[in-house]
């Protein structure tokens, strides 16, 4: 099952969990699990079907362009991570 | 294999395919823009860092013979306060357009109020003293730690910090705080046998491009708006001016000049919309060129800062934990950078427990935007110094300790990144077996040595090509990718080698916003990786569609056609690139390749170090380097000149970053150094030769193994002099720049120490 | 503002214009004349984007006004190369790919040549020396001073 990193700012919604394993094959699908066991996660990440713009979410790795129809993998790693401005020579 | 891993072209250092043209002045940047009837435009700006703006009353400007038109903030069109997708990351719409001309507040000195566009630009000049602009002095803040008190003068009225999605709902000048925490740093902490902690403090530089912004715009009768400008996107510079006049972005033309360096300065527009605006109202073209003491007020500045960093090992000399507040000014707008000098400040070590806090806070400087490697250098300079205090405790060299913790393939971040491949461990090994490294460091009391090493990220994006198959077998490549550095050729080698092409047979070109597919900045070391990638695709595009044509030459199926180094075969038939670009018309007329990418895995960040060797005058405080060496993975360098003038010229910022530029405020927040004479950047004679040695990791994520090379060299070099100043005179100083007389005060305090010490 | 007739001679031809007093001979070359190969980066005499020569003397053409140019040689870098070959500096420039965004390029090559007429073997540190008044933020110098070594050396080998 993929794992969701719970940022430390959003734990008070986890009560204290870091790393929760969710169900899902879409970003969509892993915010829904989450928002199911922790109600008030989506209004956290999302502004209506998008994720916040200030908000930038990784898997694998990797900050994902196609935001909430990201494609996430069983053995995924699924983080929440501040936007990132900037970055050029 | 042959010598070059097997590559003809790649690895190779043709020469640039725009150099002659800037061999002999005839490159067109963006200032040279010459159209019939040209109007030149000024910009008038705040005296004041803090102030209201009461009135303006521009009618005798407005009347003064040669002035055409005049705007201020209120003639921006107002599309309400929403948040605007520019393509790369959203903006607040008030937060744009009052940074390119204020309405309400004035919130830095030079900060835009009023435009005159005339005759001449002594006329506009002239005109400008005429336009009267009545102020409220507010209170200004310029510390970032200031700023952060309960207390301080506040910005913006209504800004609220924001913590992860949360509005707190506390009015404050700290736009948003965030942290990451890997395991349990307290744990490990209390379980360590050493523990240092430090603060440093860091200068607000600028990127100190030559070319000062400018933009020449030409506003047509059919509302069909053309802008030529030096920009480092011209995609995002459409979307950004768009936003700003509040007007579809197929009415808006960009065509990108040349430019005279950005370094992340040259994303923003500044100028772009108060050209438009002033050809509208004149209905005339109007060229606008910044002055270099508007450039250093109001554009660029990367942001100061105020970093404490803990750190704790095991006697074995592991690293078990770390502790970063990373609080960073973003000046007059929130959105700076703290949130990459995250992912950089313990980004070279592995490190099992952590955390990192940020704290993104608006002070009134203008406002901050990215210098080669965001946030890293900043972070870079505080984190290297307490790895090499650990050292000192655990009687490691410095050297050692690195290599005992150097992040590798398989490395958690703190902020919960795992890497794939990378070469960190591989840029330390080279510093150990390098001839500097093995040499004896300077002779002398007052000289010294010091190593460090930084990182960049780097990004992917969107980048798009296209190829056009000329009859005598040569190619037009034509890329949305404006070229600072070469990167024209950087990118039509790598098309060169997939179709066995020589690279001056492939005439690259950067077209403008009209001519070819979206394409993101210049930035995030990404051009030679995300645009060569799109010209690998393309030129893999070209070879399937001249199998077809050689399939029909030969009647046979495309299957039996083979493409092998620059010739299709099939049985007995062959035929060279060239040959069968000579029989288009017979099969089916033109071939164009087309590609774009926009890749989301895999970018493959890079690591930068240093050695420096400086001596000292205890006298004067003044530190000179005399060798300096910087190493780097570039993955796969496919212009190993051109990557070695990335490694070279970012080194030389960070110099000049570490001993000699700040930004000097006074009390007032006027800033009392906005030219090149006072903001002093380093000349040739301030330096030795810069060695390079280029590390190949290669990237996984790249068909060629390219990691972008345009940032990490910068992150290290401040630490690393900070390093052999302490080598040499035995005081580190931990706040930039590391200016003479700062060394002369820390070497007093330290002789006084040492006669306390000593009972004298 | 009347205007001021001024007859100087660029890049060896004969040039006559009409000039405000207060203009520079940088805002001239550039806008008045066409020639954008001077490049601004400072108006104010720091950066040496827009060297020029005048009688064979290295000049920051943004510190001289137009006027002053009246009876001069100008020698800017559209004037270096001929017609059948580039000049020495800027062969080495582009073979040690001495230039990454290029807006300082000019002012280099402007005085890098004057340098080599006034002495053709120079040492590295009075390369060095003799070009901190051109700042250039892309490449650290290094290549910079290397190609100018290395147009000495084919100076002196054609001389």
């Amino acid at each position: 099952m993929p794992v969701a990193w719970i940022p430390s700012l959003m734990q008070k919604l986890t009560a204290g969990q870091q790393q929760v394993e969710v169900e899902g094959a879409t970003v969509r699908e892993v915010v829904a699990a989450l928002d199911a066991r922790y109600p008030g996660f989506k209004e956290r990440v999302l502004d209506g079907d998008r994720i916040k713009t200030e908000i930038a979410v990784a898997v694998d790795g990797e900050v994902v362009a196609a935001g909430l129809r990201a494609k996430v993998g069983p053995e995924s790693e699924v983080h929440f991570l501040p936007a990132i401005s900037g970055g050029a020579s | 294999m042959p010598a070059n891993n097997g590559y003809k072209v790649i690895g190779t250092r043709p020469i640039r395919h725009d150099g002659v043209d800037k061999v002999t002045g005839r490159a067109i940047y963006g200032a040279d823009t010459q159209l019939a009837g040209l109007l030149y435009g000024q910009v008038l700006r705040s005296p004041h860092a803090h102030a209201r703006i009461k009135s303006i009353d521009t009618s005798k400007a407005a009347a003064l013979p040669g002035v055409k038109a005049v705007l201020t903030g209120t003639d921006l069109p107002d599309a309400g306060d929403q948040m605007v997708d520019l393509g790369e990351g959203p903006a607040r719409l008030k937060y744009l357009r009052d940074n390119v001309l204020a309405t309400d507040k004035a919130l830095y000195s030079g900060h835009p109020v009023a435009a005159v566009a005339a005759t001449s630009v002594h006329i506009a000049e002239e005109a400008l003293d005429l336009i009267e602009v009545e102020y409220e002095e507010l209170e200004a803040v310029l510390d970032v730690r200031e700023a952060m008190q309960e207390g301080a003068p506040q910005l913006h009225d209504d800004m609220t910090t924001q913590e992860f999605g949360e509005d707190t709902g506390r009015k404050s000048n700290l736009a948003t705080h965030f942290e990451h925490r890997l395991g349990d740093a307290d744990k490990a902490f209390a379980e360590a046998d050493v523990v240092v902690e430090r603060e440093f403090q860091t200068a607000t530089v600028h990127q100190g491009y030559i070319e000062p912004h400018n933009a020449t715009a030409s506003w047509n009768a059919d509302g069909q708006l053309t802008v030529w400008t030096s920009t480092q996107g011209s995609f995002t510079a459409r979307a950004q001016v768009g936003a700003v006049l509040d007007m579809p972005i197929s009415r808006i033309k960009v065509v990108p000049q040349e430019i005279g360096g950005g370094f992340g300065g040259k994303i923003p527009v500044y100028l772009e919309p108060v050209a438009a605006l002033l050809s509208k109202a004149s209905g005339q073209p109007v060229k606008m060129i910044m002055t270099r003491p508007a450039v250093f007020e109001s554009t660029g500045p990367t942001p100061g800062s105020y970093v404490k960093i803990k750190m704790g090992a095991d006697k074995s000399g592991k690293i078990v934990a770390a502790d970063a507040y990373i609080a960073f000014e973003s000046g007059a707008y929130p959105g700076g950078l703290v949130g990459a000098a995250a992912m950089c400040v313990f980004s070279c070590y592995d490190i099992p427990d952590g955390r990192i806090d940020c704290y993104d806070v608006v002070v009134n400087k203008p406002r901050s935007f990215a210098y080669r490697a965001p946030g890293s250098t900043q972070v870079a300079f505080a984190t290297e110094h307490v790895v090499d205090l650990l050292a000192a405790e655990l009687g490691m060299e410095p050297l050692e300790i690195r290599l005992k913790n150097t992040a590798t393939t398989g490395t958690r971040r703190i902020d919960g990144v795992v890497y794939p491949k990378m070469g960190c461990k591989e840029v330390l090994e080279a510093i150990r077996d390098s001839e500097h490294y093995q040499s004896p460091a300077p002779a002398g009391p007052n000289g010294g040595r010091g190593i460090s090493v930084g990182y960049w990220f780097n990004v992917g994006l969107k980048s798009s090509c296209t190829a056009s198959v000329n009859a005598d077998g040569t190619v037009s490549l034509v890329e949305g990718s404006t070229d600072i550095g070469g990167t024209r050729t950087s990118v039509a080698m790598q098309f060169a080698e997939t179709l066995g092409l020589r690279a001056e047979d492939v005439k690259p070109q950067v077209a403008d916003t009209d001519s070819i597919g979206h394409t993101d900045v210049t930035g995030g070391s990404r051009v030679t990786y995300a645009t060569g990638w799109a010209a690998y695709k393309a030129a893999l595009d070209v070879r399937d569609q001249l199998c077809e044509r050689a399939a029909q030459l030969w009647e046979v199926e495309v299957s039996q056609v083979e493409f092998d180094d620059g010739v299709f075969r099939s049985g007995d038939n062959e035929l060279t690139f060239k040959g069968l670009a000579g029989r288009l018309e017979e099969t089916g007329g033109p071939v164009i390749g087309r590609a774009t990418v926009d890749p989301d895995s895999g970018v493959g960040g890079s690591f930068a170090a240093n050695i420096a060797d400086v001596e000292v005058d205890p006298e004067t405080g003044k530190v000179d380097v005399l060798r300096f060496t910087v190493i780097q993975d570039a993955g796969r360098a496919i212009h190993p000149a051109y990557v070695e003038g990335q490694m070279q010229g970012g080194s030389v910022q960070g110099i000049g970053w570490a001993l000699n530029e700040e930004y000097f405020y006074s009390g007032d927040g006027h800033l009392d150094n906005s030219s090149f004479l006072d903001y002093r950047i380093p000349t040739s004679l301030d330096l030795p030769m810069i060695e390079t040695i280029i590390v190949e990791v290669p990237n996984p994520g790249h068909p060629y193994g390219v990691r972008g090379v345009g940032e990490a060299n910068i992150a290290p070099p401040p630490a690393a002099i900070a390093a052999a100043i302490e080598d040499a005179v035995g005081v580190r100083p931990r706040e930039l720049p590391m200016k003479p007389d700062r060394i002369v005060a820390a070497l007093q305090a330290h002789e006084e120490r040492a006669a306390q010490a000593t009972g004298g | 503002m009347s205007k001021t007739h001024v007859q100087t001679t660029i890049n060896g031809e004969p040039t006559e214009f009409l000039c405000e007093p207060r203009q520079s001979l940088l805002e001239v070359l550039r806008e008045t004349l066409g020639f954008t190969g001077t490049k601004e980066g400072c108006n104010d005499g720091n950066c040496g984007a827009c060297s020029i020569a005048v009688d064979g003397v290295l000049v920051d053409s943004c510190l001289m006004l137009a006027v002053e140019a009246d009876g001069k040689e100008i020698g800017t870098v559209e004037g270096l190369a001929s017609p059948d070959s580039l000049h020495p500096v800027q062969q080495k420039f582009l073979e040690h790919a001495a230039l990454q965004c290029g807006i300082c390029t000019p002012g280099f090559l402007v005085a890098s040549k004057a340098l080599l007429d006034h002495n053709p073997n120079p040492s590295e540190h009075e390369v060095r020396h003799w070009l901190a008044g051109n700042l250039c933020r892309c490449t650290g110098y290094d290549k910079i001073v290397r190609a100018v070594l290395d147009a000495a050396e084919e100076v002196r080998q054609s001389a």
